[in-house]
């Protein structure tokens, strides 16, 4: 197992976990759990003596961690690794179901912005409202009251109902209020997703000031790794709810991207789409600039009778978000009716994505239904490049796609 | 700075006999100790303190949400037990005709409204907050029993409301209670614990089943019927045999409901086995209550 890098030392320890498990009971068989009593009863009906089967599903598996006092550590693990549900438990939202967490200091959790924002109320009635369900007290908010409304710049809309705001608006005083908590230790969840970018800088050059100045512990999830690159001191890696990795950004974030391609390397003999290679220019890899072009080729291994097979590849961008799909059928009217084919190519000529990291998803068809489905077969990293010939390298700020545009005007 | 600077989740001290896994480190106190929670917790009034400002806050939301896009807005507050004291007033005293051992029967009944409604009130909201406010106990930390009492908060506001027009129209009637009035918080204190103590129960319950939903509106109607709320319980021992009138009073809203309106009227028929069978069943049923929630309280944000 890997030894956290710092031992907690005297004074300066911030959080300190020790084997940390978190476990969910599910149902066994698919089932939901009887949200009713009709249900409950029913099911103990049926089988009076029988107890019911349950799973256990652990989200966290003893996890140790030491965080220290003007550390900002960020957290970084593919959805379902255990991310949120740490900072859950360190929030004390949700009881662990073993070990011990000690605290020192305060702590504030930013789960979401603007929990507990009611719409019928003012944007003042708002900041005092949240103010305290985050944990502040009354007199505390008071003295800080100029200070929200200035950082979210509401000043002329301070007694009007938040339902009545701009959605950008709505999102800054929210902010404005959180950045202003006082607490020790602050923990952050994928919440600088929101809101413009300007406002997003602006909000984490706060909270760097905080860690820096008042030598604060900052918790923080984000799936964006710029962030997590220009913020964070340390980064832990989750993976199936145990810690993967305590360390260097640098190192984290290289593994993090290469776990996403170990269900690549998993085989398994009953699955179809045995792999995905990419490659530019007759050379595997993972990166490609925008506007070049991108060859995937799918290892598949089908099974006897395999008959108008299909396949499509998904592009997810970094919150899991569908950003692109392409599919044999509708592209190229490519449809296999033959188990002996065991590879299949497709020629993108130009990605034409934005800058970051994508998931692929690799998707099995048989025209009605999908018969297999491999999420985080590879990823590919598009990079930034002058593809206009105009000097301009297209970032994240341009959307989602990019588009060639011709422009000219009159005269 | 100063609210929650010593909030400590585990007053118990057991916990610190548990040596931590370095020893020999002179390790401070922490702020905050999270460990797998017992059964049953103790009820951290500590905390609860500390976090009195949230309190507050949650009952001033409700109060000034309630009646946000209403024309009448406040007015409503007087309206709407004036209303219900009309209808009881028509239905029990003009048209079942039932003794009031000569008050006037509007007064029976808003009176009998006014305990009531602190009652139901209380209840329905303590049982609804849990759901009401889920998205909350999902995204943040606080204290949940915060939730419940805050509920009371806003029925008092509309209490005092309440308070004020008894008075008014105790001046219009002539009626002067007397000392009894002096026992009025001792009434309304133990309907507020027994509201308490069923919502903190049902409320958690409702948590896991929704059921509770549908069946408890049902249920606190028929509380209603069942309680001397538009009648007196003069009216019960005069009309209904002696057993069943004993029967009556095991509902323990019936002494404390006929209690409050001997106090603003000054005439009742109190019997103190039943007032001391209905105090403590009501101390009772908060302790359990606010235990069960206590018990239940560590399930909320993964279930709820």
């Amino acid at each position: 197992m890997i030894k956290p890098l710092h031992t907690s030392s005297a004074n300066d320890t911030a959080i300190r976990v020790r084997g940390l498990s978190k476990a969910y009971t599910i149902q066994k068989g698919g089932l939901e759990k009887q949200s009713t009593l009709a249900e409950s009863a029913l099911a103990r009906l049926k089988n009076p003596l029988r107890r019911a089967r349950t799973e256990t599903f652990h989200a966290l598996k003893d996890i140790d961690l030491d965080i220290k006092k003007g550390e900002v550590v960020g957290i970084i693990g593919r959805n379902g690794a255990g991310k949120s549900t740490l900072l859950k438990v360190l929030s004390r939202i949700t009881y662990p179901t073993t070990g011990e967490i000690d605290l020192f200091g305060r702590v504030g959790s930013l789960l979401e912005v603007g929990t507990g924002f009611h719409p019928e109320l003012t944007g003042r009635e708002n900041i005092y409202l949240n103010g305290a369900i985050l944990g502040m007290a009354r007199s505390e908010i008071k003295t800080q009251f100029d200070a929200i409304v200035d950082f979210a710049g509401v000043e002329k809309f301070l007694d009007t109902p938040v339902k009545r705001y701009s959605s950008g608006m709505y999102v800054r005083l929210a902010f404005a209020v959180a950045a202003h908590l006082r607490t020790e230790i602050l923990i952050v969840d994928e919440v600088l997703a929101v809101g413009d970018q300007e406002f997003q800088k602006k909000c984490l050059g706060k909270m760097q000031d905080i860690s820096n100045k008042d030598g604060r512990a900052i918790l923080f999830v984000s799936h964006n790794m710029a962030i997590i690159n220009n913020l964070c001191n340390r980064a832990v890696l989750l993976n199936h709810g145990k810690v993967n990795y305590i360390g260097s950004i640098h190192e984290a974030t290289e593994k993090y991207l290469l776990e996403r391609n170990v269900t690549h390397a998993k085989h398994d003999k009953t699955q179809q789409i045995s792999d995905l290679t990419l490659l530019s220019k007759n050379i595997a890899t993972n990166n490609v600039l925008v506007g070049e072009s991108l060859q995937a080729r799918i290892g598949l291994n089908l099974g006897i009778e395999a008959k108008n097979i299909e396949i499509g590849i998904i592009f997810k961008d970094q919150f899991g978000d569908r950003i692109a799909a392409i599919q044999s059928r509708y592209n190229s009217g490519l449809v296999i009716h033959s188990s002996s084919i065991s590879l299949v190519s497709c020629d993108m000529p130009k990605i034409m994505l934005v800058p970051g990291v994508y998931d692929l998803e690799v998707v099995l068809g048989d025209g009605v239904t999908v018969i297999e489905r491999r999420d985080f077969l590879q990823y590919i990293e598009v990079v930034g490049a002058d593809i206009f010939g105009t000097g301009f390298i297209p970032s994240r700020q341009q959307g989602k796609v990019i588009m060639k545009a011709e422009w000219s005007c009159n005269l | 700075m100063t609210s929650a600077d010593t909030i400590t989740l585990n007053t118990d001290n057991s916990q610190d006999d548990q040596q931590p896994r370095e020893p020999g480190v002179d390790a401070p106190k922490p702020t905050v100790s999270i460990r797998p929670p017992k059964r049953w917790q103790a009820i951290d009034f500590k905390e609860l303190w500390d976090f009195r400002d949230l309190l507050t806050a949650f009952a001033l939301r409700d109060v000034k949400l309630r009646y946000k896009q209403t024309l009448l807005g406040a007015a409503w507050v007087v309206i709407q037990p004036l209303m219900g004291a009309g209808i009881f007033t028509f239905v029990f005293g003009v048209m079942a005709q039932l003794p009031t051992a000569g008050l006037p029967p509007f007064l029976v009944s808003f009176a009998g409204m006014f305990a009531w409604t602190a009652f139901s009130q209380t209840l329905s909201k303590t049982s609804g907050c849990m759901v009401a406010n889920q998205n909350m106990v999902q995204k943040v930390y606080f204290p949940r029993m915060i939730l419940p009492l805050a509920q009371v908060y806003s029925v008092l506001v509309d209490l005092a409301v309440s308070l004020l027009l008894v008075a008014v129209l105790l001046a219009i009637y002539q009626i002067n209670p007397g000392w009894p009035i002096l026992l009025l918080p001792v009434w309304m204190l133990a309907l507020f614990m027994l509201a308490l103590g069923f919502g903190m129960w049902t409320g958690a319950l409702m948590v896991e089943y929704r059921d509770v939903r549908y069946v408890l509106p049902v249920v606190i109607q028929f509380a209603m019927y069942a309680s001397p709320v538009g009648y007196m319980l003069i009216a019960v021992n005069e009309k209904v045999p002696d057993w069943a009138a004993q029967l009556y009073m095991l509902n323990p809203l019936a002494s404390l409901i006929e209690g409050c309106r001997w106090s603003m009227l000054g005439v009742g028929e109190l019997h103190t086995g039943y007032l001391i069978y209905s105090l403590s069943l009501s101390v009772g049923v908060f302790i359990l209550g606010a235990y069960v929630f206590r018990g239940m309280e560590r399930k909320f944000a993964d279930v709820i």
